[in-house]
């Protein structure tokens, strides 16, 4: 899956409040061991996504380089280096969704939603992304909507849970 | 008088609207001057039937489902609270024969008590594992648990007591257990079932781990896509640091056991349990070459067990009842219970638990009742997405590790995917190399690059490109990545490629079938 090459997101240092949500998240985790997951946790809890302007910071807090938090927040599917959307949607792709009618339930939402995987829509209101199992298999397929997981989503049913969403 | 009235917590409970039904009763029974108390349990696991309310009468608990919110007027109509009839009853929760017919051992307590209440929990048989552990030596608990047989549940079956002997026997100050709670096999839920369910269990079964091997500190490495299991066990363990079975000194013995939930970050290869060490020391999931074991050198390079929830939370009983008592079930080297899980295209999903030796026939058709699309099952993934496609002429093979082997299978974490007679065969096979691509971790070249390779392969196969060279090329491809793999995911994404190949051929190329 490309990745826009540089976004405006990435050159854009932090705000002070950014600044202040990832020194908060240091601050409760620099003494755990091993923190430096809690602390990529804490921030894309605290601001939706891991600004790349917050890697520097983090790195010198942890005592870490640069290329191991930039590597570390690269390596893991969950972690993004750009805001989602105000929803993000996530669909099941692996085969227990796939045998019950999946793939299609994944056509339908890039249709539904007008964007492809790992995309956002131009109003910001969702992001659709893969996801390779929610430990729901059942009620295949599934769906995970922020953190409301849904089971046997027909198409009708995801229209239903979409039109759901706050704009 | 009140009445009880049981709504589910669980994940897939909640996925089918089971907070809107628990809220509507809510509503309904104030509307109607009723004294209800609900308690929000575990699934039993019978998901056709979520969601599943069960009322707790003189005679059992009576069980309703599956119910929408919109069903609970009509519920209250018919006197569901005394057991009274209802398009939705069900009969005694007990009596369904799916239910009865299981071996709950260490699934006795999901769906029964309030997951996260200690003294519903010690009401339920809990903590007595953990009495009898603290009455023991250390060298002892550690043989109980391999008199057992238990092998690890996540999927490699190594036995539990060997690897705890092994950390047991290392003279250093600081050990670790550790929980892989990474349960990312397309087909499984046994794990978040249990830890939505009867979470107290694994807190349990870890605790005795520490106390075995001499380690004070535990960690439950959970998946990201749990966000509920992640509530449930912080839930649970806040719950028994205050009862005292956490902390400083466990149970007034003097010996301490802290424990905590650690996030992952949706990364398949961190249920592999070096690249979970890395992942939980805050690194890249990238796999460790062994040796050395992660039983001599673990976390922040101590040892360390690693176990799946599923060993963890079945060692309660086995402390509690004795190790014949968990021995006696079960066939051959496949000792205990296993709880099996019926996902994809199944008419009655869910997890049954039963001791090893049951065949895949009975648990396809008398438990999961054939597909849901009513079409003939044409093929069944055993064991996640490294497991082996299997056709209808190997249903009767048992559920064991040796039996699945034995024909080049493998029963993984107890994970059963059905598919019916439209699927095609080579799109499995393909999709087996491009989830392999996705979730490499790149370490070595035989799984990072293979897989892609793999899928090119498989693309131009169904398209008719070459094919009998390029089948010729996807067979050697596999049997590199087979042999020349650092670890199980690069190492086994053959598996389901091969089978495929093997026993749905014409899928592969362009016949078609019928």
């Amino acid at each position: 899956m490309s990745q826009p090459s540089i976004s405006p997101s990435e050159r854009a240092p932090l705000t002070p409040a950014q600044r202040d949500a990832v020194q908060r998240v240091l601050d409760a985790h620099r003494s755990r061991p091993g923190p430096l997951l809690e602390v990529l946790h804490g921030v894309q809890t605290a601001l939706g996504f891991i600004p790349p302007a917050a890697v520097p910071l983090i790195a010198e807090d942890l005592n870490l380089s640069r290329a191991e938090v930039h590597g570390v927040v690269t390596f893991y599917h969950y972690f993004r280096g750009q805001p989602a959307g105000r929803h993000m949607v996530r669909v099941c792709r692996a085969e227990s969704c796939q045998a019950a009618g999946g793939d299609a339930l994944v056509e339908h939402a890039k249709r539904r939603l007008g964007i492809d995987l790992h995309q956002t829509t131009a109003d910001g209101r969702f992001s659709l992304d893969p996801v390779y199992c929610l430990g729901n298999c059942a009620c295949s397929p599934a769906i995970m909507i922020g953190e409301e997981l849904h089971g046997r989503v027909s198409a009708e049913r995801f229209d239903t849970l979409i039109a759901e969403c706050e704009p | 008088m009140s009445t009880t009235v049981y709504v589910p917590r669980d994940a897939g409970a909640l996925s089918l609207g089971a907070e809107e039904v628990a809220r509507a009763i809510s509503t309904e029974a104030r509307k109607r001057r009723q004294d209800v108390r609900i308690v929000r349990n575990g699934s039993r696991g019978m998901y056709w039937l979520e969601p599943l309310v069960e009322v707790a009468t003189p005679n059992g608990r009576q069980a309703y489902g599956p119910v929408h919110a919109s069903d609970v007027p009509s519920l209250f109509e018919s006197g569901f609270l005394s057991g009274g009839k209802h398009a939705l009853h069900q009969g005694l929760t007990e009596a369904i024969p799916y239910f009865a017919g299981q071996q709950r051992v260490t699934f006795a307590r999901v769906g029964i008590s309030d997951p996260v209440s200690v003294a519903d929990y010690e009401a339920h048989d809990g903590f007595k594992g953990l009495r009898q552990a603290l009455t023991m030596a250390p060298a002892d608990i550690v043989k109980a648990v391999t008199e057992s047989g238990l092998r690890g549940r996540g999927g490699a079956a190594f036995p539990t007591g060997i690897k705890w002997q092994t950390v047991h026997d290392q003279k250093t100050p600081r050990k670790y257990v550790t929980c892989n709670a990474d349960e990312g096999d397309s087909g499984t839920f046994a794990d978040r079932m249990l830890m939505e369910g009867d979470p107290l269990t694994l807190i349990e079964g870890m605790t005795i781990a520490g106390i075995a091997v001499g380690a004070a500190q535990g960690y439950i490495y959970l998946r990201v896509e749990y966000p509920h299991s992640y509530r449930t066990l912080n839930e649970a363990i806040a719950n028994a640091y205050q009862a005292g079975y956490l902390g400083d000194d466990v149970l007034g013995s003097g010996k301490r056991f802290d424990l905590e939930v650690r996030l992952g970050a949706g990364a398949y290869i961190c249920g592999e349990e070096t690249s979970m060490l890395e992942s939980l020391e805050g690194k890249r999931g990238e796999i460790r070459v062994r040796p050395p074991l992660p039983a001599i050198k673990g976390l922040f390079g101590q040892p360390t067990i690693v176990n799946n929830v599923i060993s963890l939370a079945s060692v309660p009983v086995i402390l509690q009842r004795g190790a014949a008592f968990y021995r006696d079930f079960g066939v051959g080297k496949s000792r205990g219970t296993l709880p099996i899980q019926l996902a994809g295209n199944i008419k009655r999903g869910g997890l049954i638990e039963r001791a090893f030796g049951i065949s895949l026939r009975e648990l396809l058709y008398d438990y999961g009742g054939g597909t849901i699309s009513g079409r003939p099952i044409r093929a069944i993934q055993v064991g996640g997405p490294l497991g082996a496609y299997m056709p209808a002429s190997q249903f009767d093979t048992a559920v064991d590790y040796e039996a699945l082997s034995g024909i080049g299978a493998l029963l993984g974490h107890g994970g059963i995917v059905v598919f019916d007679d439209t699927v095609d065969m080579a799109r499995m096979a393909r999709y087996a190399m491009e989830f392999c691509a996705i979730e490499s971790c790149g370490k070595c070249t035989p799984c990072r690059v293979g897989s892609t390779r793999g899928t090119e392969l498989i693309d131009r196969i169904m398209k008719g490109v070459d094919r009998e060279q390029n089948l010729h090329l996807l067979e050697e491809l596999c049997e590199t990545m087979l042999q020349g793999s650092l670890c199980g995911l690069g190492g086994m994404t053959p598996f389901p490629v091969q089978s495929a190949l093997k026993h749905f051929r014409e899928d592969f190329e362009g016949r078609t079938r019928h």
